[in-house]
């Protein structure tokens, strides 16, 4: 199967096209729907099987390359569409089509009677195909393909709802704003690529990274690299300082946000960082600026989560805290920590995100969470599945959350410091109080909608199985990845199968501190104790001490301000950034540079050639003889040019 | 090798040729040859085309030095057999259209691909010239095949009358070549071209040999029957004319200067190409953008496109020649598409070649508009487009042999064209209709204009399918 | 040393020569008295009238090309001739090959009505019927006339 893997790629493709081009004409929602999510599904199959194989395969020879065709081969530049089959691509992969699949069937119902339901499926699957793209490459190219695509899918689908209002804008504003951000990361990508190619004359992965390892000595080049790749992470994966994007981006359809927003493609800039990981290891210094930005997002966003009253906002900043983490893990050499984390977290914030899905729809896309409460015997589904998702974001002993935060925080104190290790608990605690602020106010309580209005209701089973299969996963997920302190001998199977890619990386970094299990236990007790305290006390006080909080928001009114309105980071990219961009262009740029000097260049040029080639049309007389005198003219030029030259 | 081994090679060239004999006894015998003589042409062409292709690899030389089978050659007759045959689906309705339905037309076609092949797998000079006299007497008539049409019959008589000039020059040429080389074989020629070359009138001979080339390639001095013959044909003629007759004249250029190429020998020429090319980029480019006539201004762009391909001969290296070739194909295919939506939005009686009548094409028939815009790009050399990498392969070619100036006013001239071509674009969506024109439907005529824009986006996403081919049969 | 080009050099030049002396000395011996009659040309016995530039039915240039082709095909049989027996039956085919399809040439031209004399007119294009034509070029055309 791994030499079909291509056909993961393909599928979403053809999907796309069926969708894109014909799904007006089809118009049966179900026949849309089955073709989109069955594409993605059968995907998954393959890359199941493929996983299959791969794992009977010995270790050495899990790297494979699929060849699908060659783009273009000019000189030493040798562009290829081939495909890469690792531990890696193939856990990626999995996450992909895995939950894309689910959220494919989420969707059928979620979106069912919308306008644009075609449009939707199409644009989907074509988020796939980018995404699948930019994890199986097998080199820089194919991967910033990917990276663009999904970059354009996101657009696509933010703006899905592009003829609404958003907060103070529209839709489009917001897939606008989305979009740009991202570009500005691009840019920083592209440049990493373009020097990549300078040092290394090679685009592909294995020729770069075997290169990297041993090349030494070059480490301002590598700092480059890692930074200027790292700047393209940021954009993609909505880090300090690009993360303003990814809270806007909620205003596409919740399956939107779940796939693209939460399980995938804002993971993309932590794939890349795990792949090139050789290269960012070279770059200690840039290593420890991924670990910094990722741990100053994560503490940041989670602050921003306490006070947010949009149920998809809440989300949304912690989709961006949990990516800090995951950077905090790259950050600090723990890269097949972060890839676990990208999977568990795949699992149960895409669960979050397709149960506030439920909770939207059933409440009539009604979004404010102070105006919902007691839903839980309404949607039970939704509730059970939410609360499993709560617990295991939360970092509940033994769901999948738990394993994956625990072993970033414990590398992040063993490769790290303590500080390191201090503010990842806090942003720990502070996830556990946000979340079930979050269910609190949503699932319990008084209810603080009127029934003239809203009539909540559990929703289709095509909606919920999703749900089920999705909490199922978030609970036993992390089991895969289980750390040695209680797995004993069999360590953590999951990094041991990650491994082999990043042995050169580990080596490289060469961290060998000794730390103890008992050393390990101690600080695993402390923050999840913590957690569970504060997961405890949001519970309580969200349910029945509401007063306390209102009491508490009154008292630091100017900080809550400052939390409510984001640290007013929209405002200073407004007023340092935007404004004076628009003001020079519009001042000097336009009416200037543009209208006068550029216009005035084009247009003169036009002028120029034009009434030139107006007057050298007319040699063109239409006389056979002139047309014979001109060709005799230029052989005789020719000729004594000849002899000339002798 | 025995007999039988020279026929199966030659297979392509024998079908050719037997069809052609056996159109004439279709066209004496049955009443009803209209309607099968355009299938038939199709299929000895899509024969011809296949078994090249299919033997690219097998490259000899037969009949003692005489001609070649194989390698460079293949992929030429490969072009030349493809690109004829989706001229002759996208004409079969234009003929019926504008009442022109002689027999003779599919025989001169089927003809004057013969005298391609002939021309591209010549090795010596002889060979050369009978391939390219049956190629140019078929143009002629060709050119002038609708004799009521005033137009036609004025293309016919100056593309003769300078056609004739230009072939003195060849013979010319061939004789001085003769009198220096003692030997026609081309061989021979690039053998010991580095010993020839320093005679005069070797030299002499040589120029006005490759200029009665150029004159077929229409770059610049030589260029001025091109906007008249181009636009006073009928449409298809046009289209086979500037793609295929392109491709014949460049691939006798390739091989008579094959030893500057390949041996790394001073390109005497190359000031020579240098100026040529930039003076036909230029002028193609520049005059296309005063030209209302879409066939004009396409005539325009050839020379612009023969200018860009004379890029590579200047450049005089191996890469140029792929180069040259992959241009010549992603050419023929665009060229034709081009032509081929030209061929369906004109009347019956020449009209609609107005740039007006394609306002608001797009809500008249989207798919033509469609096409229309996808070759306009391509010609444009806008990348996914087959047309951005023939320039690019070109340019980097030239590159490599020090002439970056070249390639800085080749993407120049490619700036100053993208106007013209990008004009058609707008007129095509952002402007009302202005004219009721009546776009008759035609299946055969659209699934040419598909066919050669598939071709044209699949040489664009995936070039390397071709050009990998064409650097591994130029090593021989 | 003279190359055998050279002869043929020095037989133009005493052609030239000879025909040159030859005018010119008949030049100078012949009496000069020129009268009307004699100043006119010579056409069996009529007057000449109108201009020799006349228009030939292009009907004539078919039958003159039609026997210019065979005319050569006798001269590319000449050679076969006398040397097809030397290649025995391939030869002999090759020869046959060739006629056939010069005969197959001939009975194109039979059936496509090129060899009869009487053919009805041919549509002459007429300069009225074209101007009402909307074509670009007319609407020049009319523009020149406007402007003259």
């Amino acid at each position: 199967m791994i030499e079909l893997i291509y056909l993961t790629i393909l599928l979403p493709l053809l999907g796309f096209v069926i969708n894109g081009f014909f799904g007006k004409k089809i118009g049966n929602e179900k026949v849309i729907g089955l073709i989109g999510s069955s594409t993605v599904g059968i995907s998954f199959v393959i890359s199941l099987l493929a996983l299959i194989e791969t794992i009977n395969l010995p270790v050495e020879q899990r790297t494979n390359v699929v060849e699908l065709f060659t783009w273009m081969s000019v000189g030493s530049l040798n562009i290829s569409f081939s495909y890469l089959v690792d531990q890696l691509s193939l856990v990626m992969a999995l996450i992909v089509t895995g939950v894309g699949f689910l959220i494919h069937v989420y969707s059928i119902g979620y979106m069912h009677g919308d306008k644009g339901f075609y449009r939707f499926f199409a644009y989907m699957n074509l988020f796939i195909f980018a995404m699948m793209n930019l994890v199986l490459g097998d080199n820089f190219v194919v991967l910033f393909l990917g990276w663009e695509g999904v970059g354009l899918c996101s657009y696509l689908l933010i703006g899905y709802y592009y003829d609404q209002k958003f907060e103070k804008g529209t839709v489009a504003q917001a897939a606008k704003k989305a979009f740009i951000v991202n570009r500005i990361g691009d840019f920083g990508f592209l440049l990493g690529m373009f020097l990549i190619f300078e040092t290394f004359n090679s685009l592909n992965f294995l020729e770069v990274f075997s290169q990297a390892k041993h090349l030494t000595g070059a480490e301002s080049t590598f700092g480059f690299i890692a930074l200027f790749l790292f700047i393209g992470a940021t954009g993609k994966s909505a880090q300090i300082p690009l993360f303003v994007w990814l809270p806007d981006a909620m205003a596409g359809p919740t399956p939107v946000s779940a796939l693209i927003h939460a399980a995938t493609m804002v993971t993309a800039g932590v794939y890349m960082v795990a792949r090139a990981s050789i290269i960012f290891a070279s770059a200690p210094v840039i290593l420890a600026v991924v670990a910094v930005i990722g741990l100053l997002t994560a503490v940041f966003a989670a602050t921003i989560g306490l006070v947010q009253t949009d149920i998809k906002k809440v989300l949304a900043y912690s989709t961006v805290s949990q990516l800090g983490y995951m950077f905090l893990a790259a950050g600090v050499g723990a890269f097949s920590a972060a890839i676990f984390h990208v999977m568990t977290h795949a699992f149960f914030k895409a669960l979050l995100f397709l149960g506030a899905g439920s909770v939207i729809h059933s409440m009539h896309h009604q979004q404010d969470i102070m105006h919902y409460g007691g839903l839980k015997k309404y949607m039970p589904v939704t509730f059970l599945t939410f609360i499993i998702a709560a617990f295991a974001i939360s970092g509940f002993p033994g769901l999948s959350g738990f394993f994956s935060k625990d072993e970033i925080l414990w590398f992040s104190y063993a490769n790290g410091n303590f500080v390191y290790w201090l503010l990842g608990a806090l942003t720990a605690v502070l996830t556990a109080f946000y979340m079930f602020r979050l269910v609190s106010l949503t699932f319990f309580g008084e209810e603080r909608f009127s029934h003239d209005k809203y009539h909540p209701h559990e929703s289709p089973k095509v909606m919920t199985i999703p749900l089920i299969i999705l909490a199922v996963l978030s609970v036993i997920g992390g089991w895969i990845g289980i750390p040695e302190v209680f797995s004993g001998e069999h360590g953590n199977v999951f990094h041991n199968w990650l491994a082999p890619i990043f042995l050169d990386a580990e080596l490289k970094l060469a961290y060998y501190g000794a730390h103890s299990h008992t050393e390990e236990l101690i600080l695993m007790a402390i923050s999840v104790s913590a957690a569970l305290f504060s997961m405890y006390g949001a519970f309580k006080i969200y349910t029945q001490r509401r007063e306390i909080a209102e009491k508490f928001a009154l008292k630091f009114k100017k900080a809550y301000m400052v939390l409510l309105n984001k640290y007013y980071v929209d405002e200073f990219y407004e007023a340092t950034v935007i404004q004076p961009i628009q003001k020079s262009s519009e001042k000097f740029l336009w009416k200037i540079a543009d209208n006068k000097l550029i216009d005035g260049i084009v247009n003169g040029t036009a002028v120029v050639i034009t009434s030139f080639s107006s007057v050298i049309k007319k040699m063109q007389t239409g006389v056979a003889q002139v047309y014979a005198l001109i060709m005799m003219t230029g052989i005789a030029a020719i000729l004594f040019w000849i002899i000339l030259s002798l | 090798m025995t007999a039988n081994t020279e026929i199966f090679q030659l297979l392509p060239h024998l079908v050719i040729g037997v069809g052609i004999v056996l159109s004439v006894v279709i066209e004496i015998s049955t009443k009803k040859s209209e309607s099968i003589l355009p299938w038939f042409t199709i299929l000895i062409f899509v024969f011809a085309g296949a078994h090249s292709i299919i033997n690219v690899y097998d490259y000899q030389i037969l009949f003692g030095g005489m001609y070649a089978i194989g390698g460079v050659t293949a992929i030429f007759n490969f072009i030349f057999t493809i690109g004829a045959a989706i001229m002759v689906l996208n004409a079969v309705d234009y003929i019926k259209k504008s009442k022109m339905n002689f027999g003779e037309f599919y025989i001169l076609v089927q003809s004057s691909v013969l005298g391609m092949m002939l021309m591209a797998g010549a090795r010596d000079l002889f060979m050369i010239f009978i391939g390219l006299e049956l190629m140019s007497i078929c143009f002629y008539v060709l050119a002038g095949i609708n004799r009521s049409r005033m137009g036609n019959t004025e293309a016919a008589l100056k593309y003769f009358l300078l056609g004739a000039f230009a072939t003195g020059f060849i013979v010319f040429g061939i004789a001085l070549i003769y009198g220096t080389a003692k030997s026609t074989s081309i061989d021979q020629i690039v053998f010991a071209y580095e010993y020839f070359i320093t005679d005069v009138l070797f030299l002499t001979g040589l120029a006005l040999f490759v200029i009665g080339f150029l004159f077929k390639i229409a770059a610049f001095p030589f260029h001025m029957w091109v906007p008249d013959v181009y636009q006073g044909a009928a449409t298809p003629v046009t289209g086979l004319m500037s793609t295929t007759g392109k491709a014949a004249a460049f691939s006798v250029l390739i091989i008579i200067l094959s030893a500057v190429f390949t041996q790394n020998i001073t390109n005497n020429f190359e000031i020579l190409f240098a100026v040529i090319a930039t003076l036909s980029m230029l002028y193609g480019s520049i005059v296309a953008i005063a030209q209302d006539n879409l066939k004009r201004m396409l005539a325009y762009s050839s020379i612009a496109h023969a200018g860009y391909m004379t890029i590579g001969l200047a450049a005089g290296n191996i890469e140029s020649v792929s180069g040259i070739i992959f241009y010549l194909t992603a050419y023929a295919f665009m060229n034709l598409g081009a032509f081929g939506v030209i061929a369906l939005i004109e009347g019956s009686n020449e009209e609609n070649l107005d740039i007006n009548s394609y306002s608001g094409l797009n809500s008249k028939s989207p798919i033509l508009a469609g096409f229309m815009a996808l070759f306009m790009f391509a010609l444009a050399g806008i990348p996914p487009m087959a047309g951005f990498f023939g320039k690019y392969y070109v340019f980097v070619a030239s590159i490599k042999a020090d002439l970056t100036w070249l390639a800085i006013v080749g993407v120049f001239s490619s700036a100053i064209s993208v106007y013209f071509y990008l004009r058609v674009v707008v007129y095509m969506y952002f402007k009302d209709s202005t004219s009721s024109i009546i776009i008759k439907n035609s299946f055969t005529g659209l699934l040419a204009v598909i066919i050669s824009g598939l071709l044209v986006l699949v040489f664009g996403i995936l070039p390397d399918t071709l050009f990998s081919i064409i650097t591994s049969v130029l090593s021989y | 040393m003279l190359t055998e080009f050279g002869k043929i050099f020095i037989f133009l030049l005493l052609a030239i020569g000879f025909v040159g002396i030859a005018l010119f000395a008949a030049k100078l011996i012949r009496p000069h008295r020129p009268t009307k009659e004699k100043l006119l040309i010579y056409e069996c016995g009529e007057n000449v009238e109108g201009s020799p530039w006349v228009k030939f039915n292009i009907r004539f240039y078919v039958v003159a090309l039609i026997f210019l082709i065979f005319d050569v095909e006798v001269v590319l049989l000449f050679p076969w001739a006398l040397t097809y027996q030397e290649f025995g039956f391939y030869g002999f085919l090759v020869g046959v090959i060739f006629l056939l399809i010069l005969g197959l040439g001939m009975a194109y031209e039979w059936r496509k009505g090129d060899l009869n004399w009487d053919r009805t007119k041919p549509n002459i294009p007429e300069l009225s019927k074209i101007l009402t034509n909307k074509n670009v070029s007319n609407v020049k055309i009319d523009e020149q006339i406007k402007e003259s």
